[in-house]
């Protein structure tokens, strides 16, 4: 069970949250123009890392807020914890 | 009756007897016992049979490791308890307990035959035999294992006990009360943190607390004394809580632990009663000491598993805290120093012992304190054969080869009532391993060890290989100091004296001269296997330790191998000829020591289980005969029986009121999203399929969701309420998922878009009137309102009084009657109701449930999200392609409904079907098939919805089936267990296809 820290609320039991899967996935601005594959690529391929991995997390029985999380899957640290529309900290690319 | 308990300890209070049941037989023993220490001091060691051989067991430990004395408490239907260990078990009046493991009895054991045919019964012998034929297994095979194994009885009837969770926040936790977790915890409390002690014993002190060898003198004193005082000394610090009988089940990310505490289990019927019988701590730490100590390995040897041999600490136990002598003449059987306190200590009290030892010779001061003694010691002896059938009553050693591997000279025959084993100790590092932390292997004394101690996280004590008094107390000290970043003085002048042990001496499968074939070297005691077990699987080209449990069962019965897993390990590494270090561990998996579902489960039962929703009517449909269906957590109405009709016959006459006059259903629980914002209309653009720029003011639209994959997500109704404010309603089950992705999207996607989104489920009480009689009944409840076709037609929405409060009316249908949907704040929603139905009750205004609705519906061939669709429905297949705009540019699934797969013609696609014999109803679910020759038969589809319409007086359904859009017409066969039904492919609208019924 993580803690994960809100950057609205605060440090918060996981079972508050819901995990959203990876982050930075943008929705095509012009679906109509991608070919199936491509679409399929922002549609289905997600990573499965081992390691550092940027997901996004919603604090769903908090404050509502969708927010962006980085995490080692190997260990479940959580490193940061960012919000939606900021750069992801350059110290885990 | 015999009496073994042979003098007097702090820990039994003499003054209070208590008398218990055992196997139906009643015995004596004290508060303070165990129910394992009463026995004992009866003389019994004898408390079960084994697993597969059925072979006589004794008690072998004092703790949570132990194997064999698994008990049944109690007998009540709804309060006993199998599985439960006499070793942990606190006696109390009036205790029944029975063996376990043994049928017909204990004494005499039709499954003992198997001793006898044990060569017949190898590793995976569950596997090879009880394979075929596969019909055997459930009439033959498993009744008679389960008959003979007899793994306890579950309680038949629920458990009435109360339960409890509770979640507390701590700075430091230390697990366990020995002597290092003592240290941790008075250091880290004196310095200012917030700190929680657990111990799964009655009292606090480990084994330390019994310890009476004037070897071991901590600042002169017995070190048990000295414990005593420590002990005093935190009780009285104020920021230290200190939970005994407590033990912690699992050890989670993040310093999230479970603790079990029994709070009643040691008290006598009456006064456990309307006590919380079980508490589940939810435990977060910023900092976890786990000190959890150590369990004594046992020594495999032929026959090593006879009732009365036990391991040598157990025996100490037994007699310093319990005052309770194993036997009266026993023999010591080691490796190691610490069988010789338990030695000395005997020898102290009277009995007669001897030590016989692996060892070629050993010189600490333990030693040389029980050779002066005169204690007799075998050094460089194994023991090699045991006798005596339900009690050992002799042995055989023989001396030992210089490599350890084989025996030599001749059989010295020993008698002894009793066996003490000491292969050394394993330290305790589950707690660790289940936090997610590494191992090293020390090969010195083969023991594994925590790794990389975390900055939250630390071992000390046994549990991290320091066996020494004077090393656990010195190391401990110096690494809670570091640990926690203080500087603590308190011990920096203790002056601890202690025995050091300087010899080692392991071998994991002891020499025999009998071929191993024909030995009994037990390594897991409850789930029988054996040496041989061992060596037949790798033999077999097992390898993964992993593997070899399994194929085994080494270590997979309810004590999870805590006294066999290291053993294990050591056959399969000097078997295959590698360092044992090399070969891992099996995975170490909560809970430590079984729970009970109880503790679990807590308070969440009963009515308790689930939260229940109810609508403001709730009352009013309990008092009108309604059954009620759950519809994720809401009560709904499912139909309403009167005069004892049963469910067909209710529903008939509810839907058959609705269309020839008036019905009424509490809408309430379909979930209402208010969306308010100058983007409000750009955003139901992109998420719903149609187009919304252009609906009016006052004006409702029926909306489509779907998935970014194309497939029909949800559905409902929206009102545009005023230029910048709309109502969305969704689906009951869908509520809270969709106002999640509409989240998702506004705040991760579209964050530009001015878009506010609010759950007013709740807020808002609905009922829906429909049929055509329905207008009337609103004109009476609003004799104000102009309820003209001109002024407020099909879809649309106006606002008026009832009463002086207001009500959101939209004119809706879901039935295909004319119909209206009355809104009014949730505390009015009883009274709206109520008000309905009075002013109905000339129109035979009759409340129908969710049954009714959805046969009414389905008249009108209109679909319900999750019963008609499962996530792989597009519009398309649903024939509904009217709905989706082509205009837009995008919307939430636009793109993947022109994937190569959502644009095949043979998808499942949804159909009307008409059963040739217009009685027969469909089951739900139903196979479709064309041809029911061929084999395998193709599976077309499936029946998603059936009723039998009153209205139209036949059964009518809902169906997908594969290419289905173009098979109006067709004859299809619904093959059933006794009979084929023959259906005919149709329209999805079976009822008033012009749609007249809406401005009736
Ligand atoms: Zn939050």
């Amino acid at each position: 069970m993580f803690l994960i820290n809100c950057p609205f609320c605060g440090e918060r039991d996981q079972s508050e949250f819901s995990s959203g899967g990876e982050a930075h996935i943008v929705r095509p601005k012009q679906p109509t123009e991608l070919s199936d594959d491509e679409w399929a690529e922002y549609l289905f391929m997600r990573k499965n890392i081992k390691g550092i991995q940027f997901e996004r997390w919603n604090h769903v029985h908090g404050c509502r807020k969708w927010f962006n999380v980085v995490r080692d899957t190997s260990n479940d640290k959580i490193l940061s914890v960012y919000k939606m529309g900021e750069k992801p900290p350059v110290n885990y690319k | 009756m015999p009496n073994y308990r042979i003098h007097k300890t702090e820990y039994i209070d003499e003054t209070k007897r208590v008398s218990f049941k055992y196997d139906g037989k009643t015995y004596f023993g004290y508060e303070g016992d165990t129910l394992a220490s009463a026995l004992l001091a009866n003389g019994i060691h004898l408390v079960g049979r084994s697993f597969k051989y059925h072979r006589p067991r004794g008690i072998v430990s004092c703790g949570a490791e132990e194997p064999n004395a698994i008990c049944q408490i109690g007998s009540k239907k709804d309060l006993t308890e199998p599985n439960v260990r006499a070793t942990e078990l606190e006696l109390y009046e009036g205790l029944e307990a029975s063996s376990q493991n043994c049928w017909p009895n204990v004494k005499f054991d039709i499954g003992g035959i198997n001793n006898f045919i044990s060569p017949l019964i190898p590793a995976g012998f569950y596997y090879k035999t009880f394979m075929w034929p596969k019909s055997f297994w459930k009439k033959v095979y498993e009744p008679l294992i389960r008959l003979s194994a007899g793994l306890g009885k579950s309680p038949t009837e629920p458990d009435p006990d109360i339960y409890d969770h509770k979640y507390v926040h701590y700075d430091v936790l230390v697990i366990g009360g020995g002597v290092s977790g003592i240290i941790a915890a008075k250091m880290a409390a004196k310095n200012n943190f917030k700190t929680l002690l657990v111990d799964d014993k009655k009292i606090l002190g480990g084994s330390t607390i019994y310890q009476n060898n004037e070897s071991v003198k901590i600042d002169d004193k017995l070190s048990s004394e000295w414990l005593k005082n420590e002990i005093q000394e935190i009780k009285k610090l104020s920021n230290l809580t200190i939970k005994t009988r407590t033990s912690i089940a699992a050890y989670h990310g993040y310093n999230f632990l479970l603790a079990k505490e029994n709070l009643t289990d040691h008290l006598p019927e009456e006064k456990k009663k309307n006590k919380i019988r079980q508490r589940l701590w939810k435990i977060r730490a910023k900092k976890v000491v786990i000190a959890t100590g150590s369990i004594e390995r046992p020594l495999v040897f032929n026959n090593n598993d006879r009732p009365g041999i036990l391991l040598s600490n157990s025996i100490n136990k037994y007699l310093d805290y319990y005052g309770v002598t194993c036997g009266e003449n026993i023999i010591l059987f080691t490796n190691n120093d610490s069988a010789y306190e338990t030695s000395i200590s005997l020898h102290k009290k009277g009995i007669k012992n001897i030590i016989v030892d692996l060892r070629k010779s050993a010189s600490s001061e333990l030693i040389k304190q029980a050779e002066s003694l005169g204690i007799k010691i075998y050094f460089n002896h194994v023991v090699t054969n045991t006798f005596g059938y339900k009690k050992i009553n002799s042995l055989e050693i023989m001396k030992l080869s210089e490599d350890g591997n084989t025996t030599i000279g001749d059989k010295i025959k020993l008698s002894c009532d009793c066996l003490g084993m000491s292969g050394g100790w394993t330290p305790m590092v589950h707690m660790h391993s289940q936090s997610g932390g590494k191992l090293d292997f020390r090969d010195e004394d083969q023991v594994f060890l925590p790794k990389e101690n975390s900055e939250d996280q630390i071992s000390v004590g046994s549990c991290n290989g320091d066996f020494d008094l004077e090393n656990i107390i010195d190391k401990t000290v110096n690494k809670i100091n570091k640990f926690l970043d203080i500087d603590n003085q308190d011990y920096q002048d203790t002056n601890i004296i202690c025995s050091k042990e300087n010899d080692k001496r392991n071998i994991w499968l002891l020499p025999n001269k009998i071929p191993l074939g024909k030995t009994k070297c037990f390594i897991d005691f409850q789930n029988d296997s054996t040496a041989k077990d061992i060596k037949l699987a790798l033999k077999e080209g097992f390898r993964s330790i992993e593997h070899v449990k399994r194929y085994t069962t080494t270590g997979m019965a309810t004590d999870q191998g805590k006294l066999s897993n290291m053993h294990a390990l050591g056959v399969i590494a000097d078997t295959a000829g590698v360092k044992m270090g090399t070969l891992g561990t099996t995975t170490f998996r909560p809970p430590f020591t079984p729970l009970t579902f109880g503790t679990l489960v807590g308070r969440n039962v009963g009515k308790f289980f689930e939260v229940v929703r109810k609508t403001s009517m709730h009352e009013w449909h309990v008092e009108n005969n309604a059954e009620f269906e759950n519809v994720g957590q809401w009560k709904r109405p499912w139909y309403y029986a009167k005069n004892g009709e049963n469910m067909h016959d209710a529903v008939q006459r509810e839907s058959k009121a609705a269309r020839d006059s008036a019905g009424i259903l509490d809408a309430s629980t379909l979930g209402k999203i208010d969306i308010q914002g100058t983007d409000a209309s750009e955003f139901l653009n992109r998420v719903y399929t149609n187009a919304w720029s252009k609906l009016a003011i006052g004006k409702c639209r029926y909306g489509l969701m779907l998935n970014e994959d194309g497939m029909v997500y949800d559905d409902g109704v929206t009102t545009r309420i005023s230029e910048n404010h709309y109502l969305m309603t969704t689906t009951t089950g869908g509520a809270a998922n969709v106002l999640s992705k509409l989240e998702d999207y506004l705040q991760t996607e579209w964050p530009e878009l001015d878009v506010y989104l609010t759950s007013v489920t709740d807020h808002y009480s609905t009922a829906s009137i429909c049929g055509p009689n329905s207008k009337k009944i609103l004109k009476k409840l609003f004799p104000n309102l102009d309820l003209s076709d001109e002024n407020f037609p099909h879809m649309s929405f106006k606002e008026d009084k009832l009463e002086n409060i207001n009500c959101r009316i939209m004119r809706i249908s879901f039935t295909g009657e004319l119909s209206y949907e009355i809104n009014i704040e949730s505390k009015y929603g009883n009274s709206l109701w109520k008000m309905c139905i009075e002013a109905g009750k000339e129109f035979n205004l009759t409340p129908y449930g969710t049954e009714t609705m959805h046969l009414l519906r389905a008249e009108k061939g209109f679909i319900i999200v999750g019963q008609d669709t499962d996530g792989t429905m597009t519009p398309s297949d649903l024939q509904m392609d009217w709905i989706v705009s082509k205009k837009k540019y995008d919307f939430i699934g636009k793109r993947s409904l022109y994937r190569s797969d959502t644009i095949r013609e043979d998808r499942k696609q949804l159909v009307g079907l008409l059963t040739d014999d217009p009685k027969e109803i469909l089951e739900e679910g139903a196979q479709i098939v064309s041809d029911i020759k061929s084999k395998p038969i193709d599976m077309l589809g499936h029946v998603t919805s059936s009723y039998f319409s009153p209205n139209l007086n036949k059964s009518i359904a809902l169906a997908v089936v594969r290419s289905g859009k173009t098979m109006k017409g067709q004859k299809l066969i619904i093959p059933m267990e006794n009979k084929n039904i023959n259906v005919t492919v149709s329209d999805t609208i079976f009822l008033d296809k012009e749609n007249k019924r809406l401005n009736a």
